[in-house]
């Protein structure tokens, strides 16, 4: 294993297993807060039980992410030294107002989760929404430091230096708005269908449990919208790749040939050999029609940039089908729930729509990750698109194979824990028997 | 006074905070391996209750030191983190494992905790020993950190040196760590914690001693400024009293002077070693000027840090205030009879 690819193999390991618990830490504040809020208005003990129980979830899960953050912003320098010191002055605004955004997330959800008998109802339902909000802001901030390196802005470039660097600017790139709303939905939607999916199977079992109805209906609440309306977002940030990326649009629809009217290509494997991307299913005009809106519109194939400067398309393209496939999947899902809600006046809880959404669980987070590896694999062989090659970005550091063997282990550890602890957990949940749930108990 | 110079006072401003906040949070850790005599269990459970709801915030200082060290001085962050990549990995580790486990430890109570303590304590103390080895191979003017050839010696950060502001940044977290348990707890717990503080409180002082001696030999140029500068005096003198102060306030059971003393201290041992590098980042070849970032980015993040400050410094406050007591940064004890009515 090359140190370039031993580096790129330990912050792609760090950033996939820190994205599942930022997303969880972003979207779960969400549920627990209208839960407790719910509890507020109505005196529902079955809400205020489901707040108790999300907040300890919360809590275990920001725990990881917040050390697992942690990592990453020192491995930015462990890794990448030249990255940074190229890039931390045009981009190092949004990480500094991601830094008190993270500071407000850690402060509140520290009263939330300790305070429920110390402060007044009103200062702790706010603590709750003050946690969901930074948690967005958070997430805000740090996509705009990856729109930069999607879309490099505010410098110009005098040999191989930045110059005239106009931090504001660069903070905001073209195609930020629509990558930051595209993340944000992912998050509400991953986390939503995850933990609507696990109440969903226990549902299965158990139907007229009040608890898991309640956890149900404000999950999939969030969730579904949230899924509803992502399709609508990757089109706009689509269009966005296809205007200001054509290398990456090509890539990512296996694209190989400059052409007029060109079909959307559904599945597939691309073949960089001979060129042409084999096996799938192609729509007629379509993909012309989704990235310019205009069925005659000419979509850049590969070989309109140079060879090195092609990301992987098999690996780009891969990961997209991944994305789309479950991210639509997601969507039909949730419009199923609507009808299905429509219908019922009320939350559907057929079998076989608690079947669906069950097996659906992991669904939002093979999407997301997938959406992230698209974005990350999309913009290679460059870590800064157009301006540094992620090889020259690389620390001098040798034998980096090491610290990638040494997180690995920790992180698949850290993973077997919080799946144990998260089973006990959910083990616990009450029935619909009437396990005592206990209000009053120390979180 | 430029832009860097003020974004240098913010960074140490901020390792201040860490130390003050985050250090006694590793040092709690500490005391819960060293946990002993008939209240052990009482002790790692007055130690779990201390941390719980602050250590989450408390651990953001460190991250600010990362993001306004890149920002600003991005050369200095590059350099650093190539010539002192071994220790910042194991600090990395340290900081994984302590916030992991003592999370477990919170949630997993199938074993009342027993599991993970160990776990928890003892990445309690790999993290502030590879923190000390960072400041001290930063100080010491052994690493090759210029522009252009830093270079990554894995041994060049371990030395004597290195090992023994290690040990003694260790000592000084454990120091604070009963100064502020001493305050916070009651009865013989109290006592437990105070006579620790008075332990530890030697330890830092034989260390400090070590540390200065070894500096002579090790990193000359700290040396100098530890004892050459005009401030050097004064502030040996201050940071002395203050230590003085804390083992007086201790012995006579005046816990909440003694936490002030010991705090500040540990503030002034941590400005004297930014004071005594003062004007470099790394000694002995990257200075605050030359690592600086473009002053656009840097007038920026001042005015970034100002108004993130004001969001900050409230919500800290709250923090403390809901469960540190009604007063948390109070230095005269109450009565007493007074105090039956805080805590639970």
């Amino acid at each position: 294993m090359s140190d370039l690819a031993a580096a790129r193999w330990l912050f792609g390991l760090s950033l996939a297993f820190h994205i599942v618990f930022s997303a969880v830490a972003i979207a779960m504040p969400v549920f627990m807060v209208l839960a407790e809020w719910r509890w507020r208005r109505t005196g529902s003990e079955v809400h205020l039980d489901l707040a108790r129980r999300w907040a300890k979830g919360t809590a275990i899960l920001f725990a990881i992410g917040a050390v697992s953050g942690t990592v990453i912003s020192f491995e930015l320098g462990l890794l990448w030294p030249r990255f940074m010191a190229f890039a931390g002055p045009i981009i190092g605004m949004p990480f500094s107002l991601e830094g008190f955004a993270f500071f407000a997330e850690a402060i509140f959800l520290g009263i939330y989760l300790y305070g429920w008998d110390r402060v007044s109802p009103r200062l702790h339902l706010a603590s709750g929404v003050a946690v969901a909000a930074s948690g967005a802001l958070s997430a805000f901030f740090v996509t705009l430091a990856n729109a930069w390196m999607n879309h490099p802005a505010g410098f110009d470039l005098a040999h191989g230096r930045a110059t005239g660097i106009q931090p504001v600017e660069a903070m905001f790139p073209p195609g930020w708005a629509e990558e930051v709303v595209h993340v944000l939905l992912s998050c509400y939607a991953a986390t939503g269908f995850a933990v609507a999916g696990i109440h969903a199977f226990l549902l299965r079992r158990d139907p007229s449990n009040q608890f898991h109805r309640a956890a149900l209906a404000i999950t999939l609440a969030i969730g579904g919208a949230a899924a509803l309306l992502q399709p609508l977002s990757g089109d706009f940030s689509a269009r966005e790749v296809a205007r200001s990326q054509p290398v990456k649009l090509a890539a990512l629809e296996g694209q190989f040939q400059s052409e007029r009217s060109a079909p959307l290509r559904i599945g597939g494997i691309p073949d960089v050999e001979a060129r042409t991307t084999r096996y799938a299913i192609e729509i007629p005009y379509a993909l012309s029609l989704l990235a310019f809106h205009d069925p005659d519109a000419e979509v850049k194939g590969l070989d309109a940039f140079p060879r090195d400067s092609w990301p992987n398309p098999l690996l780009v393209h891969g990961a997209f089908q991944v994305m789309v496939a479950f991210g639509t999947g997601m969507a039909v899902l949730a419009l199923a729930g609507l009808w299905l809600a429509w219908r019922a006046r009320g939350l559907p809880s057929g079998r076989r729509f608690l079947t669906a959404l069950a097996l659906a669980t992991p669904a939002g987070f093979i999407a997301l990750e997938a959406g992230w590896l698209v974005t990350e694999w999309g913009r290679q062989p460059f870590a800064i698109w157009g301006v540094m090659r992620t090889s020259a970005a690389v620390t001098p550091v040798g034998h980096l194979a090491l610290p990638f063997g040494l997180f690995t282990i920790l992180y698949l550890f850290l993973a077997a824990m919080v799946i144990a602890l998260l089973r006990r957990q959910i083990a616990h949940a009450p029935s619909s028997s009437g396990e005592a749930s206990r209000p009053g108990a120390a979180p | 006074m430029t832009p860097a110079d003020l974004l240098g006072a913010v960074i140490l401003v901020a390792l201040v905070a860490y130390a003050l906040l985050g250090g006694a949070d590793f040092g709690a850790g500490i005391w819960d391996l060293l946990a002993s005599g008939p209240r052990r269990r009482e002790q790692r459970t007055a130690i779990e209750h201390a941390i719980g709801p602050i250590w989450e915030a408390n651990h953001v200082w460190l991250i600010l030191v990362v993001v306004v060290l890149f920002t600003a001085f991005p050369v200095a962050f590059a350099a650093i983190s190539i010539a002192l990549f071994a220790p910042l990995v194991l600090l990395l580790v340290g900081i994984v494992l302590r916030g992991a486990a003592f999370t477990f430890r919170t949630y997993d109570r199938a074993d009342g905790g027993q599991r993970w303590g160990l776990l928890f304590s003892a990445s309690s103390v790999l993290a502030p020993v590879m923190l000390g080895v960072v400041v001290g191979a930063l100080a010491s003017g052994r690493l090759h950190a210029g522009e252009g050839e830093a270079r990554s010696d894995a041994l060049a950060a371990l030395s004597a040196f290195t090992i023994g502001t290690g040990a003694f940044t260790c000592a000084l977290f454990a120091f604070l760590a009963a100064a502020y348990l001493a305050v916070e707890l009651e009865g013989e717990l109290r006592e437990d914690f105070r006579k620790r503080a008075i332990a530890s409180g030697l330890a830092v002082f034989a260390g400090a001693a070590c540390v200065a001696a070894l500096s002579w030999q090790d990193a000359p140029l700290v040396f100098r400024g530890l004892t050459a500068r005009p401030f050097s005096l004064p502030l040996h003198l201050a940071t002395g009293a203050c230590a003085v102060m804390a083992f007086w306030a201790l012995s006579r059971r005046r816990y909440r002077l003694a936490r002030l003393a010991a705090a500040l201290q540990v503030a002034l041992i941590v400005v004297g070693w930014g004071a005594s590098q003062y004007p470099y980042l790394v000694v002995p070849e990257v200075t605050l000027a030359s690592a600086s970032a473009p002053r656009a980015t840097q007038v920026l993040l001042l005015v970034a840090l100002a108004v993130g400050a004001l969001t900050l410094f409230p919500s800290l406050y709250l923090l403390f205030r809901v469960f540190k007591g009604e007063r948390p940064f109070s230095v005269l004890d109450r009565r007493p009879a007074e105090r039956s009515d805080r805590r639970q």
